[in-house]
């Protein structure tokens, strides 16, 4: 056994300093080496009752991966993570380890916990690196199963399954597969060629992924069990339907939808000076809301040049829901936080002289309030309350709204038989993710509402051992 | 991949395709679209579904060039492929229980409007088509209205073909002659389509209209297809493209729908100049 490091702390990530990485889409996180790596394994405990397994959404052995690490056999650490996990290398990057494997890390009670996210990005990412091998298809089991949506919640259920030999087909609406890893989240915190390989390695393992199409519109759920042969399917169609505030002024030139403006910088590149698809260059930005995707947007934003990017947010700086990590990046990068502020009216403007002024209806501004807290309220999280005469206006040109979404509605409305609750969500009985249809499974934000990738992971593994419960037994 | 079978100018700046997508004719319905990409890194465009033969498994496009996109579609010839096209989006046009309706259909919408106009003379309505072009040269589709139609009124801006007018005056013309429309569907310019409903709207006869706003993926997760009907938000790409004309705010659509005016200009002029070069 090696040395332990019994350093308080974590050994720091390597990261493009924020004066240059704030103009560009490079990956803002480069990654340890192969000695950090080491040396951080080492401050691992590797205690008996493992609490850190028992707060990932995926059981994977923490402190079995971590051991190889220290001891210097990564791919041995992979084969670990692989084992749980069909997307390690997107986990290390994204997932909210402070609230998950970490916040139970016994090295955290006196000091930081180990970086367990860091270890299993830097065990994908050598593996990649250092390992050509694609996986190999198991022997068929002759059963069919489709999946509807290649994001978190569908790779990875594609992914289970077809290690244990079923024959997996995807259908993606989108013409490329990765879900909100490819539309949403942004290059410089998950670069796409790492989602593509993951990918990659699905298709190898013999998933067909058939993009460009919509189920419910082009093939019903009903059709893939009838006409196509197909004996479960698993619904992981995600939370697409953004919300909007309801405030007057909304659908003024230059407000977009956080979905829009990170889907024409992600998915359509429109952040490349040859992209076909446009996006509007702001110079005043506001974004509305205080979550990861807030985060996200108002960092793409400053990286396509705008000389003030705000958050703005109704409760404070404490109540943010985004990762204090990315709150943190977005900081250093310049970004302005304007907590405790609430949008009221977006202002247009208005060439009264001339009604063809190309201008007309472009975003000038926002009408803001002030806000205050009082008591908790059911969330728990302390109520803002409007200040009686704070009312101001932010000089904006461009807003982005970035309040959560809704699940999608296309499949629910599609399938009869089908149910989902008052919010959209589909209904599904306990954690193997069974709805109200026998044969169909669902899991990930499409049942949740807006959550995390390694939560709608989870429920596509769980979905996953009972979709092969249900076909074994009925065979 | 899907394959383009056959292109046919219908006159100097619209273009009919014929693509093999046999599941997507399997299920098209007149009013509904579908998003395509012309190249691996080409932008997603809407573009509303111009026919389908269901047993030989194609769907029509028919599109005016305007921008960079649309010339890079026009560009592909016969025999090559679209690497993406998806559908069918939006839900169709109702067209049930009609008995008689006014069809007007404004340039390049005529293409969209004829389906419409195809389905309910399949289904048995009273079928009155009012087509309006700029002038004679950008006449399309008059055979197709012809066939389809119980009447078919010609406008054209300048007087070079047909009646010299608006597509307005037309309309109107029938109505005062007694022409009582279960509905009015309108699919053209949005400036074409608020003057149609500002006519019907003093006769009060129902009146459907087809938007075709700026989208990004046409399932409902952009919202960038956002309209204001009856001062609610509705998406055209799922609650639409249909609506009721009468409640829609026209001059926002109007406003929206030149957001990447300047974008487009720009990518036009390079995409020209990238034609240019090819052909010396």
């Amino acid at each position: 056994m090696a040395q332990r490091n019994m350093s308080p702390t974590k050994c720091p990530m390597p990261s493009l300093a924020p004066d240059y990485r704030n103009k560009v889409f490079e990956e803002v996180a480069t990654g340890y080496t192969y000695e950090m790596a080491v040396e951080e394994a080492r401050r691992c405990l590797h205690c008996k009752n493992k609490p850190c397994v028992t707060a990932c959404p995926v059981q994977i052995d923490i402190p079995a991966f971590i051991e190889k690490v220290a001891n210097e056999d990564m791919e041995g650490a992979f084969e670990i993570l692989n084992k749980q996990s069909s997307l390690p290398a997107v986990c290390g990057r994204v997932c909210p380890q402070e609230t998950q494997c970490e916040s139970k890390c016994v090295r955290g009670i006196k000091g930081e916990p180990v970086g367990i996210g860091r270890l299993e990005r830097f065990v994908a990412d050598w593996h990649r690196e250092h390992n050509a091998e694609k996986p190999v298809p198991p022997a068929s089991n002759g059963h069919k199963v489709a999946v509807i949506g290649a994001g978190p919640a569908g790779l990875t259920c594609a992914g289970d399954l077809a290690r244990m030999g079923y024959k997996v087909t995807i259908y993606e609406a989108l013409h490329v597969a990765g879900g909100v890893l490819s539309y949403g989240i942004p290059e410089f915190r998950l670069p796409k060629a790492i989602v593509n390989s993951e990918v990659d390695n699905l298709r190898a393992l013999g998933v067909d992924i058939e993009t460009d199409m919509v189920i419910g519109k082009v093939l019903t759920i009903d059709e893939l069990f009838d006409d196509m042969g197909f004996e479960a399917v698993f619904i992981g169609s995600g939370a697409g339907l953004p919300r909007f505030m309801g405030i007057p002024g909304e659908s003024l030139k230059g407000v977009y939808s956080a979905n829009e403006f990170l889907t024409r910088i992600n998915l359509m590149k429109a952040y490349l000076p040859d992209s076909k698809t446009p996006i509007r260059h702001g110079n005043r930005v506001a974004v509305v809301g205080g979550g990861n995707v807030a985060m996200d947007a108002a960092r793409c934003a400053k990286r396509l040049g705008a000389e003030e990017v705000y958050i703005v947010y109704r409760r404070g700086m404490q109540e943010l829901p985004a990762r204090r990590e990315e709150v943190e990046h977005a900081e250093e990068e310049g970004i302005i936080f304007k907590t405790l502020t609430n949008p009221v009216e977006v202002l247009g403007y208005n060439n009264p002289e001339d009604p063809r002024d190309p201008r007309n209806g472009e975003v000038v501004g926002m009408k803001c309030v002030e806000m205050e807290l009082g008591e908790p309220d059911a969330s728990g999280r302390r109520r803002p309350i409007v200040k009686e005469g704070s009312e101001f206006t932010l000089d904006i040109d461009t807003m982005i709204m970035a309040l959560g979404t809704s699940p999608n509605p296309l499949i629910r409305s599609t399938t009869p038989g089908l149910d989902a609750d008052r919010h959209g969500c589909i209904i599904t009985k306990g954690e193997d993710g069974l709805t109200s249809r026998e044969g169909v499974y669902a899991g990930g934000d499409a049942v949740t509402g807006a959550a995390t990738v390694i939560l709608a992971m989870g429920a596509g593994k769980n979905a996953a051992a009972a979709i092969d419960e249900y076909i074994k037994s009925k065979n | 991949m899907f394959k383009i079978l056959k292109k046919e100018p219908l006159n100097p700046t619209v273009t009919r395709m014929v693509i093999e997508a046999p599941l997507i004719a399997r299920k098209a319905k007149a009013g509904q679209f579908i998003i395509l990409r012309a190249s691996e890194d080409g932008e997603r465009i809407p573009l509303t579904i111009a026919g389908y033969d269901r047993e030989a498994g194609t769907v029509d496009i028919i599109f005016q060039i305007v921008g960079a996109t649309t010339m890079e579609l026009n560009a592909l010839n016969e025999g090559d492929s679209l690497p993406d096209f998806v559908g069918p989006l939006g839900k169709a046009t109702e067209i049930e229980g009609l008995k008689k309706v006014a069809i007007v259909g404004g340039g390049v919408g005529c293409a969209i409007a004829l389906p419409v106009a195809q389905a309910l003379h399949e289904a048995g309505a009273v079928v009155h088509s009012i087509v309006g072009f700029r002038n004679k040269d950008l006449v399309i589709l008059e055979d197709d209205f012809n066939a389809c139609s119980d009447r078919v009124c010609m406008m054209t801006d300048d007087g070079s073909y047909g009646q010299k007018g608006v597509v307005t005056v037309a309309l109107e013309q029938l109505i005062q002659e007694g022409n009582e429309y279960d509905e009015v569907i309108a699919i053209g310019p949005v400036i074409m389509m608020k003057f149609v409903c500002l006519t019907t709207k003093k006769y009060n006869i129902k009146t459907v209209i087809s938007m075709n706003p700026i989208m990004v993926d046409g399932t409902g997760m952009c919202g960038g297809c956002r309209l204001t009907v009856g001062g609610e938000t509705k998406f055209a790409c799922v609650d639409g493209p249909d609506f009721d004309g009468h409640l829609v705010d026209f001059d926002e659509a109007m406003k929206r729908g030149a957001m990447y005016r300047d974008f487009e200009a720009h990518k036009r002029e390079e995409a020209c100049n990238l034609f240019k070069k090819e052909a010396e």
